[in-house]
């Protein structure tokens, strides 16, 4: 067993900066107390803005409104293709135009509840409240949401909720929205307010007397390493999905940015809390590089079913309505197949394991529109999912519309991310983390059709609102330039490990390592995990990163465009962010979300909380590369929901 | 399978760039385009040899950062992204030629990678409706009527890949400039901008070096997504309604 799990517990988290009184007044007072930044005084202030995504998009172009410098980044070609841009689904608002019972409060409940009581209520509540201005500003911005025939807006359902508050574009609504905040940020750069630098990656953060003050950064077509200097740093570089190596994520999605800042003091929450998406393209061999999700709206109109006997290969067609197991309808019938992300993913992998999983090797399971398409016509669900089926065919070389989608959970979300308070403030001042990079808001299991209204309501309400506190409390006077000792030593760490990288030059590929360290996650640390599978991971992990430094080879020079150095340094991070969750997974010793324990479960073989003990969000701060690290509680407090083992049945 | 590739490598921009051949072998049908090179790839890398440079990301035919001539066709034989491309539409034994977008406006990076910067300033010359957070009224306060909200979609699909401007004989960025505005300007949120719009971003794009359209329709025959030709009819249309409004 190595060292690294034998962990110290430090001072708890104790203030969240989250304002006192009824929940509803919250934001409010909390927007009321912040200080403001005269809107003249605005112009000399630069922020940085690492991603591109929802939350940084959003954020890049509502403070370059607001008058403030900004100087953003992105590795892409073009701050548009950030991946927020793959979302399909859909984004909830608590606008109850459906006239179906849907509230701030319901959405706040529906959230906290989905969540496993294991997010911050007055972040939720915030979050909530913020969802119906989402809409309002998509629109004013040419989003070509669903309409009806009226003119008005369409809604639909997602897991989780009764209540249909889903507004979508089709099984394109990511894109759209990216698009929107693109376009925002598109006018901010045209204006000379946002200077943008994409095909550059933030590859160390530069503090200085523990105060976030810059970043450096490589330029990957040159190779050089530039350094670049702010009043406040903003992180919207996404989750670490691609710990995993297969995962829905785009190829080039990456912990670096969240990891460095760890390395650098900003403590880490719940790296353990990952979502495993119900519905995704089983894979189909070795050769996979990454597997694509197919929307939950499907499961709005699809029914998921396997067969009743074991090892039953007949083709679909050929098994009749009495010898299939529509189990989600069986096991959990008020909500279906509509059941959360943690609960669908688990009784896939349930079913599979009992020998009644489809398609090859027995990963998979039906998901089915022959009733949808007796019920609606083809048309209509042509209409509703066209592109999504299109998508199916195009990988599977089979028509959804004569036989059953095969689909089988992947690895799609990270609900862990840096520790943030209520002003979305990492524990490092001045650096602040929004969108999937943070923890905040969806606990431990994130519903569909949320992570957009999370991106969207930190980048375009929330950050430029408590950002401002920041820096009109720290109107850093003083300069930082590369000169300073503690910006040299980042540059110099920065040069340091490519250098080490390039220098090894052994006989086994990036890929090959990623991949290695991502299906040894996936079995200890994917949809079921044990204390002795986390321990054997723990003792792995080590033993491939020396492996990892004895044998890599990363062709070519690091002054040049260069994608295998890219993927190298990468994974250093992988490296070391995969320990992390391994031991956040081990020392929460319950089942939450999609956190499932084995040793902890209810008779049923759902998940089993222990709130007394866990209760907590676990904030982990950084010791060293394989030094044990110290844990900060941060206790959660439950006025409003009170928690309960979760019901969908 | 078993494969010949000919490949574009050009080791960055002021490099001459040829032609090169690798066989590739054990490759399976269910491999998408990019996971074949991917194969490729890391026999370079075992070799000591560069891999082949090119972009992708999201590989689900959204992100719209692959782009590959594939056999003379922007993006290959099927009509969706290189990432979505199979290799089940190739046969055993095939010789497949990979080369960069072309374009005089799209600079070459390295290998396959080339500079679609281009596109941005494009948008960032009025492809957007000015609308700063926190001053939109009420979602509801202005129905769309739906065929209107349908027409912005379909041309707001655009992925921003550039294969319009690969196909095209001129390099023309019509299809793509006119997605964006048949996208925009269809809209009641749009119309406030509708003729500086179409004139600022006609206006980049012309100084971009983009050519100019002469109705070869191979834009929309290579575009994944499916942008209509007639969209920049209805382009050139706005353009001469706001010259006269002007």
């Amino acid at each position: 067993m190595s060292e690294y799990a034998n962990y110290t517990t430090g001072e708890p988290i104790s203030d969240t900066k989250a304002p006192e009184g009824p929940i509803a007044e919250r934001w409010d007072r909390r927007r009321f107390e912040a200080k403001l930044v005269n809107p003249a005084n605005r112009r000399k202030h630069t922020v940085i803005v690492v991603g591109t995504g929802l939350a940084g998009g959003a954020a890049g172009a509502t403070l370059a409104e607001q008058g403030y410098h900004v100087v953003q980044f992105c590795y892409s070609d073009s701050p548009r293709r950030a991946h927020s841009i793959a979302a399909q689904g859909g984004i909830n608002a608590a606008k109850n135009y459906r006239n179906d019972g849907d509230s701030v409060h319901r959405l706040f409940y529906d959230t906290v509840k989905g969540g496993d009581f294991r997010a911050r209520e007055s972040n939720v509540h915030r979050l909530a409240q913020i969802s119906v201005e989402i809409i309002d500003q998509c629109v004013a911005q040419g989003v070509p949401f669903a309409r009806e025939y009226g003119g008005l807006l369409d809604t639909r359902s997602f897991g989780g909720v009764q209540v249909s508050r889903t507004f979508y574009a089709r099984g394109q609504t990511g894109q759209q929205l990216l698009l929107g905040a693109y376009q925002a940020l598109s006018r901010q750069i045209a204006a000379g307010n946002v200077e943008m630098h994409a095909r550059t990656e933030m590859l160390d953060l530069i503090t200085v007397d523990g105060v976030a003050r810059g970043i450096v950064a490589r330029d990957l077509i040159t190779g050089s390493i530039e350094t670049h200097y702010a009043d406040a740093v903003v992180l919207a570089s996404g989750g670490y999905g691609n710990v995993f190596y297969l995962s829905t994520n785009a190829m080039n999605s990456n912990a670096t940015a969240i990891w460095r800042a760890h390395r650098r003091g900003a403590h880490f929450a719940n790296p353990c809390f990952t979502q495993i998406h119900p519905t995704c393209i089983p894979r189909t061999g070795d050769h996979q590089s990454k597997l694509t999700l197919m929307s939950e709206s499907l499961r709005n109109d699809g029914r998921i079913w396997v067969p009743k006997a074991k090892g039953d290969t007949r083709p679909a067609a050929e098994i009749p309505e009495a010898e299939r197991d529509y189990y989600l309808e069986r096991i959990y019938p008020s909500f279906g197949n509509l059941v959360p992300r943690d609960i669908a993913s688990r009784a896939a992998k349930n079913v599979c394991d009992e020998g009644r999983g489809v398609g090859p090797g027995g990963q998979g399971v039906y998901l089915d529109f022959a009733d949808a398409i007796r019920r609606m016509g083809r048309d209509q669900v042509a209409e509703k999912y066209g592109n999504l089926f299109e998508m199916y065919e195009r990988i599977t070389a089979e028509n959804p519309y004569e036989v059953p989608m095969r689909i089988y959970p992947a690895v799609h979300y990270t609900m862990g991310g840096l520790w943030v308070d209520y002003d979305l403030q990492t524990t490092v001042p001045g650096l602040f983390a929004i969108g999937e990079a943070n923890f905040s808001d969806h606990g431990a299991n994130r519903l569909g059709a949320s992570a957009l209204m999370q991106g969207l309501g930190d980048g375009y309400f929330v950050l430029p609102s408590t950002i401002n506190d920041y820096l009109a409390r720290h109107p850093h006077q003083d300069s930082v330039d590369d000169d300073h000792p503690e910006a040299a030593a980042a540059i110099r760490e920065t040069r340091d490990c490519l250098a080490k990288l390039l220098a090894v030059d052994g006989d086994r590929t990036p890929d090959s390592f990623h991949r290695e360290i991502g299906e040894l996650m996936w079995e200890y640390c994917g949809m079921a995990r044990t204390d002795a599978g986390l321990r054997k991971a723990l003792a792995r992990i080590p033993e491939i990163r020396e492996e990892f430094w004895r044998r890599i080879k990363v062709p070519g020079s690091g002054a040049e465009f260069n994608q295998s150095l890219e993927k190298a340094n990468r994974i250093v991070d992988y490296l070391e962010l995969a320990e992390l969750m391994c031991l956040d997974a081990l020392h929460r010793a319950e089942s939450c979300g999609g956190h499932f324990r084995e040793e902890s479960q209810t008779p049923d073989g759902e998940a089993a909380r222990r709130d007394e003990e866990f209760g907590y969000a676990a904030a982990w701060e950084y010791q060293g590369t394989g030094a044990a690290p110290v844990l900060h509680k941060e206790d959660l407090v439950f006025e409003y929901v009170h928690p309960t083992q979760r019901s969908y049945a | 399978m078993k494969l010949t590739l000919r490949v574009w490598r050009q080791h960055n921009a002021d490099a001459p760039g040829a032609m090169a051949s690798y066989e590739v072998d054990g490759i399976s049908q269910d491999m998408s385009f990019l996971e074949m090179l991917d194969t490729l790839n890391e026999d370079l890398i075992l070799r000591g040899e560069d891999p082949v440079a090119f972009d992708h990301d999201c590989r689900e035919g959204i992100c719209g950062a692959c782009s590959l001539v594939i056999n003379g066709d922007a993006h290959g034989p099927e009509r969706t992204t290189t990432c979505q491309l199979h290799m089940r539409s190739f046969a055993d034994g095939d010789t497949i030629d990979v080369e960069p977008w072309r374009a005089s406006a799209f600079p070459v990076v390295k290998d396959l990678v080339v500079d679609r910067s281009a596109f941005d300033r494009i948008i960032q010359a009025g492809g957007y409706i000015t609308a700063p957070t926190g001053a939109a009224p009420e979602a509801h306060a202005t129905p769309v009527p739906k065929p209107a909200a349908d027409h912005a979609f379909e041309h707001a699909e655009c992925i921003g890949c550039g294969a319009c401007v690969a196909a095209c004989p001129n390099g023309s960025a019509m299809l793509f400039t006119s997605a964006k505005i048949n996208h925009l300007n269809v809209l009641p949120q749009g119309s406030p901008e509708r003729e500086s719009r179409v004139l600022d971003m006609v206006a980049t794009m012309d100084d971009e070096g983009f050519g100019g359209c002469t109705l070869t329709g191979e834009c929309a025959t290579a575009c994944p997504k499916g942008i209509p030709l007639p969209s920049i009819a209805a382009m050139n249309k706005e353009w001469l309604r706001a010259l006269r409004k002007g």
